[in-house]
């Protein structure tokens, strides 16, 4: 695609029941009954000269470019605010138009800096556009009067500059952040001639405002005004190329626009159907990761992790690798093998690294990184409705009347979709928030929960228990949907548990901290409230009853019949970008591609004939099992793609050692991470920018990811586990990895309809797609459950073995911060770091007090497993008892401190739920001290030399 | 001359007190009851015989204004009156001395008004500025609480009905209607785009009905003396007794309430004691507040103060501001002030006011001291035209309007200006 911008029709679409047919400049039009006249004429491919109406935003009416005349209508009213109707007579090119649209220009460009020549939206310029349009040649008030030039600019964002000496006050910015990311940072302060754009209070710069750098504003601005520092600093892209983003679940389709190999800016893409043209900081600025210097771009091997690492060619890479494999495999069996796939990579990739260990290791011993946070998401939906994935698209939420958000905190970690649903609730849809933290969805400009459930953590099964019994004893379940479609005997036995006096609310108060009135007034609120659509992230799933909350999530949603439609449904917010596609793509321990047992003979048999080997019929080891099998000496060697276990996974000193333990840790990733400290082999990855394949976000929607660089490494990651396997003799010759969808849909039921011509021709596809859906699947269990009958699961609550004491009074849980992703080994290496350059610890004032900790003091915080130090925040966001930090940053390591319980049917961690005693420190705990030690040491790389 | 048997505003200048039994001896809250008992369709069909057409400026039909509202909610949304007394056009005093003096007038009104309209409150927007004229009508209000005549079941009528009094925060645009609902909202005060209009979204996204607080006092009266009373007063289309506020150079400057379409002699003669110097010493009148355009003496002294007579010189009764002007008078200096006044209260929303305002005062400025080009008057005439019309509002059009009147009506006292600034500067230059 070459480099022009993206159509714009000046204002939102309408769908409408009829159509209405309309003459403009003497052609016929016919649009949706609601159609402005702006978007009617641009939809004939007449576009009306306009400045502050663009389809992203509603009609505001301000520019007064677009005047019309209209037969029988007096004046000249505002194409843009003004709707069709059957039969209009509309002129939009008249001589007392044009002369009126020079005049609102002439006083436009009497107050703009005439430096076209030199600004960087130089003919990428609305304003300019619109002077040539109409045909301004001269301005007949001149230059001398009153004007804006002289203001200052401000360049305190790190990614974009405001100048408001460029500014045109159109306001689509200010509307930009009302109406698209509902943050409200913008407004126009002053009044007439006066009024200009500011961030935030009186005071405040972009960066000290409210603003969340979502970069809608610099989106929307038609001049220089909000610019991309990257567009000043390297000029007009020539070309662009349209890809998914490779951060969170969400799945933004960005157009990724270039000069050259060189990236200049990334542009939500009005057509993706996750992000409908938005974006958040992560996806439209912090790609900088992808050239910082820390990027290792060449493969390096050692003996032994107390060594430097030795740069060497891609042949000595893997002869040196496959070689060591092999004589593992001779010495201990094929079991002492095996690999982690990563969520952060694409299908084709992922489906790769599970064959290879399937095929090529011999063994069952996969998994991902899913195993520490949506496991019982799978497990739970699975029992229940019979998938293991969400039941809606995103869309879905602009249809719900109740929106049940559970421990998840979307305006932080889901920011697109967070800003779908805030505009929803804008329209008025009510909102309940079971969170131990207050977070921002229960209390911000314009949102406002109508309860908020500050539970207890690790009491979730409690809460929904006692909401599934006011439901069940006040009758207002809905009895035809679960006669027509439930399991009618678990359905009964469900009932008759759930309305035992014991899950009562009044009850239940004492576990779960929630006053009972509260839960009653929720649960009525999601029973009867219209629409309800519940969304849950890992608040619910890393517990040690994760998948017992999951079950009780979806019995909740079929007793009161929210599933099969839009507006609807149980969705999990899912935390990586493929992390979904990753569990398609048959990377758990147990399972082959499209969730089938390796214990079926049917599907090993399909799978065997394909890739004419013989496969391991018992289930492999899972991450934890992996780490305890390497302490006992039987798992020997991991092939670790683009995954930091060391951070991200729980009790870091039993993962350190077992990766000691092991005689062969082969890391492939873009940078030395925590757990490359550990490592022998070092293989360099790819970023998304650098191949090509398909992520599937958390709707399970399979988009194309496509190259737009050439790799730093000279392969991309699906070429390396290639190129790694046939190190191992197994003789694969995928070309592009649109060979390898054609094998995961021959060998995948759900995906069956799925290849690049489908994706290319439909932009995008909902599993499954196969015979019965060849359109893909929005949303699923429309006619009936996938397993049939939906299955109600007893879900008993179990306080988890983890329990504050004398020693440890105090409850951790964890969460996640908008500005870093995960363990931060691409966020840290953007600028993104202004936002939150360290971890720290939310503490309840009267903690704090009794503590004598005050906001910015060093604290030690220590469980039964570990202690680390960071730095105190006091804020009443936590409720007192329970303390709150991010893992973003290594230094702090966070996961130390977190224990090795997990949940009972997938193993998920409980990272939710530490019993913790915080205490004032002078600086970093000894183990905190070793780890950096160790980690700089083992970060040394030999001079390459000269031969390379 | 009116009567004073005639006169609506019995205590307009404070003689009598302000407070609800004083009000009560002179009518006010008299068979209120009875008055709804007529029910909504006969209100509104009494106020649309008598011929009342709106007092805040526009002069739209009051009766008929009303009828656009829903006659029952399908959607369970309910109705307002809002009731505008953020009065702010330079030269108006009007609703002002009403609420000093006549308070329960303008709250009984609204119960009527409210109750015809099926409205479940009324909210009155008092203008920052007002700040004793706030005082004194939340007292008012809370005096017509006190006796049962608003809140549940409203002077025994088993209707139910509130009265809210809102402060502005000193902005001249809250005066648009659009703009007050916005500020009411606790937003930044600025117009709405229309469609919809208030009537079918207004308030909270509610049926609303915006109207001048003279519209609303004056409507238990009609009710009480009948349509015909009201309507005998003016020329047809111009019906009933108004509020004149007359400032400038009169002898004695005024608020009074006289009858539609009094001659403009007649007005100043009768309350005002004159033009001060006498006829003769009359230069021009701006008879509607500060956006109408002005008038040339010869022009106005013998026309008919209404909607119509006004317009048809090409002006308007606006708000029935009567600004007077003798010929002490700069009156290109008198227009660049108004300019200067519209360019400051522009709330900068659409482009053609913002940017445009600000070059109409500046050219304005030019214009005071000669020192432009003769052509520069037609092209100030025509920014005037670019502007009015092509607004969100109708502050644009208020802007424009008194230029094209002094351009109209005065184009040889600009022209002159520029010449004998041009004469000076080739004096100085020799």
């Amino acid at each position: 695609m070459g480099f022009e911008r993206q159509p714009d029709f000046g204002t939102p679409e309408v769908v409408a029941p009829h159509d209405v047919t309309l003459s403009i400049d003497g052609r016929p039009v016919t649009v949706p009954a609601g159609t402005s006249v702006m978007r009617a004429a641009a939809v004939a491919g007449g576009a009306i000269p306009r400045l502050c109406a663009t389809d992203s935003l509603n009609a505001f009416g301000s520019c007064r470019l677009c005047l019309v005349e209209v037969e029988g209508m007096r004046g000249t009213p505002a194409s843009c605010t003004t709707p069709v109707a059957e039969g209009m007579v509309v002129h939009t090119q008249t001589p007392r138009l044009q002369k009126l649209r020079r005049g609102v220009m002439e006083l436009y460009i009497s107050d703009h800096p005439l430096d076209c020549l030199t600004c960087g939206a130089n003919n990428d310029c609305e304003l300019q556009d619109m002077a040539a349009a109409v045909g301004l040649r001269d301005v007949r008030y001149g230059y001398q009067g009153a004007n804006h030039l002289d203001g200052a600019s401000d360049s305190s964002n790190p990614y974009f500059d405001f100048d408001p000496a460029k500014c045109i006050v159109c306001a689509r910015c200010v509307r930009a952040c009302d109406e698209v990311q509902g943050t409200l940072a913008l407004t126009v302060t002053g009044r007439g001639f006066q009024s200009v754009v500011s961030a935030g209070q009186a005071d405040d710069d972009f960066l000290s405002s409210e603003c969340v750098s979502c970069g809608a504003c610099v989106q929307a601005c038609p001049t220089a005004s909000l610019q991309e520092k990257s567009v000043r600093a390297i000029g007009k892209p020539e070309r662009s190329v349209i890809t998914t983003c490779a951060y969170c679940g969400v799945g933004c389709t960005f157009r990724a626009e270039m000069r050259g190999e060189q990236l200049v800016r990334m542009v939500p893409w009005k057509d993706g159907k996750a992000n409908r043209g938005h974006s958040c900081v992560k996806g439209r600025f912090a790609w900088g990761y992808a050239h910082h210097q820390d990027r290792v771009t060449t493969p390096m091997i050692r003996e032994s992790i107390d060594q430097p690492w030795r740069p060497v060619s891609w042949d000595e890479a893997l002869g040196f690798t496959a070689a060591r494999l092999r004589a593992i495999r001779a010495t201990h069996g094929p079991r002492a093998l095996g690999g982690i796939t990563s969520s952060r990579c694409t299908n084709e990739e992922t489906f790769l690294v599970q064959k290879l260990v399937r095929a090529g290791f011999g063994s069952n011993n996969v998994d991902t990184c899913a195993r520490v946070c949506h496991s019982p998401t799978g497990y739970g939906l699975k029992t229940t409705f019979g998938t293991s994935a969400g039941t809606q698209d995103f869309d879905s939420v602009m249809a719900a009347d109740v929106i049940m958000v559970i421990g998840a905190n979307p305006t932080d970690a889901h920011p697109v979709f967070a800003s779908r649903l805030k505009r929803r609730l804008r329209q008025g849809a009510r909102l309940i928030v079971i969170d131990p933290r207050r977070i921002d969805l229960v209390r911000s400009p314009r949102v406002e929960a109508a309860h908020h459930l500050a539970l207890r953590p690790g009491t979730n099964v409690a809460v929904l228990t006692a909401m599934a019994h006011v439901v069940v004893t006040e009758g207002l379940g809905d009895a035809a949907f679960v006669s027509a479609r439930c399991d009618a005997d678990s359905h009964e036995d469900w009932a008759r548990f759930v309305a035992d006096t014991r899950h009562s609310p009044e009850a239940l108060e004492a576990v779960t901290g929630v006053p009972a009135a509260t839960v009653r007034a929720a649960a009525r609120l999601y029973a009867t409230g219209g629409n309800a659509a519940i969304y849950y992230g890992l608040g619910v799933t890393e517990h040690s009853q994760g998948s017992s909350t999951v079950m009780a999530i979806a019995n909740l949603a079929m007793a009161t019949g929210n599933i099969g439609r839009p507006g609807v449904g149980v969705n999990p917010l899912r935390g990586q970008n493929n992390v979904q596609g990753s569990c398609d793509m048959g990377s758990f321990p147990h399972e082959l591609s499209g969730y089938r047992h390796v214990a079926d003979a049917a599907t090993r048999a399909l799978f065997e004939r394909d890739w004419g080997v013989s496969l391991d019929p018992e289930p492999g080891l899972r991450i934890p099992n992996m780490l305890d099998a390497a302490l006992d000496g039987s798992f020997r060697a991991i092939y670790i793609q683009g995954e930091d276990i060391l951070q991200s996974d729980p009790d870091s000193r039993h993962v350190a050692a077992g990766l000691a333990a092991m005689e062969l840790v082969i890391v492939h990733d873009l940078f030395l991470n925590e757990t490359a400290t550990y490592a022998h082999v070092f293989l360099p990855g790819s970023t998304f920018l650098e191949k090509d394949g398909t992520f599937t976000n958390a709707e399970r929607r399979i988009q194309r990811v496509r190259k737009v660089m050439t790799p730093a490494s000279g392969m991309a990651d699906w070429e390396v586990t290639q190129a790694l396997a046939n190190a191992l003799g197994l003789g694969w010759r995928y070309t592009h990895p649109g060979e390898i969808m054609d094998e995961i849909a021959r060998l995948t039921p759900s995906f069956a309809g799925v290849s690049y011509a489908r994706l290319e021709q439909a932009g995008s596809l909902q599993w499954p797609v196969n015979d019965a859906a060849p359109e893909g699947s929005p949303i699923m269990h429309v006619e009936g459950f996938v397993r049939g009958r939906g299955q109600f699961v007893v879900t008993d609550y179990v306080p988890t073995d983890e329990k504050t004491g004398p020693r440890f009074p105090l409850l951790l849980t964890t969460g996640r911060i908008l500005s870093q992703y995960n363990v931060g080994a691409q966020t840290r290496r953007t600028a993104n770091t202004v936002w939150h350059q360290e971890d720290v610890l939310e503490i309840h004032p009267a903690d704090a007090e009794n503590r004598g900790v005050r906001s910015g003091d060093w604290v030690r915080l220590a469980s039964r497993k570990g202690e680390t130090t960071l730095r105190a925040l006091v804020t009443d966001r936590v409720a007192p008892g329970v303390v709150y930090t991010t893992f973003h940053h290594p230094e702090t390591q966070a996961n130390v401190v977190t224990t090795d319980y997990s949940d009972w049917a997938t193993n998920c961690p409980e990272y939710k739920v530490t019993a913790v005693q915080v205490t004032p420190s002078n600086g970093p705990s000894d183990w905190q001290r070793q780890q950096a030690a160790l980690a700089e040491r083992s970060r040394r790389v030999l001079a390459v030399d000269a031969a390379g | 001359m009116l009567e004073d048997k005639d006169r609506i505003f019995t205590n307009l200048y404070g003689y009598q007190g302000w407070d609800i039994d004083s009000a009560m001896k002179r009518g006010d809250w008299d068979g209120t009851r009875e008055l709804l008992a007529r029910g909504p369709d006969a209100i509104i069909q009494e106020i649309k015989d008598s011929g009342l057409r709106g007092r805040g400026g526009a002069g739209f039909p009051t009766g008929m204004k009303w009828s656009f509202m829903p006659k029952e909610s399908k959607d369970g949304r309910p109705s307002y009156l809002v009731i505008n007394a953020d009065e702010s056009e330079p030269g108006t005093c009007k609703d002002r001395e009403i609420i000093r003096h006549d308070p329960q007038k303008l709250v009984e009104g609204a119960l009527i008004a409210g109750f015809a309209m099926r409205a479940k409150a009324a909210y009155i927007y008092i203008r920052g500025e007002f700040v004793r004229e706030a005082e004194r009508l939340n007292a008012a209000v809370a005096q017509a609480y006190a006796k049962g005549f608003l809140g549940k079941n409203a002077c025994g009528s088993g209707y139910d009905f509130d009265v809210y009094v809102h402060r502005g925060a000193g902005a001249y645009i809250c005066g648009e209607e659009t703009a007050l609902i916005e500020s009411l909202e606790g937003k930044k005060g600025q117009p709405r785009l229309k469609p919809p209009f208030p009537a079918g979204a207004g308030l909270y996204g509610c049926p609303t009905t915006v109207n001048n607080v003279e519209s609303i006092a004056v409507t238990p009266t009609i009710l009480r003396r009948g349509a015909s009373w009201f309507s005998s007063f003016g020329r047809p289309n111009n019906a009933g007794t108004k509020l004149f506020c007359i400032s400038g150079h009169v002898n004695k400057p005024c608020t009074v309430e006289e009858s539609m379409s009094i001659s403009f002699r007649e007005l100043i003669e009768k309350h005002c004691g004159g033009i001060r110097g006498g006829w003769d010493n009359l230069l021009a009148v701006i008879p509607g507040g500060s956006s109408v355009p002005a008038l040339r003496a010869e022009q106005i002294i013998d026309a008919p103060m209404d909607f119509d007579g006004l317009r048809e010189l090409r002006s308007g009764l606006g708000t029935a501001a009567v600004i007077v002007m003798d010929k002490s008078t700069d009156i290109v200096k008198a227009i660049a002030r108004l300019s200067y006044f519209y360019k400051h209260e522009s709330c900068g929303q659409c482009t053609p006011c913002r940017e445009g305002t600000g070059w109409m005062w500046r050219m304005m400025e030019r214009m005071v001291k000669g020192d432009a080009e003769l052509e520069d008057i037609d092209m100030l005439q025509q920014v005037t035209t670019q502007v009015e019309g092509h607004t969100i509002c109708a502050l644009g059009d208020a802007a424009a309007w008194p230029i094209q009147g002094l351009i109209r009506n005065f184009r040889p006292v600009l022209e002159e200006r520029i010449a004998s600034a041009k004469a000076a500067k080739r004096i100085a230059a020799e």
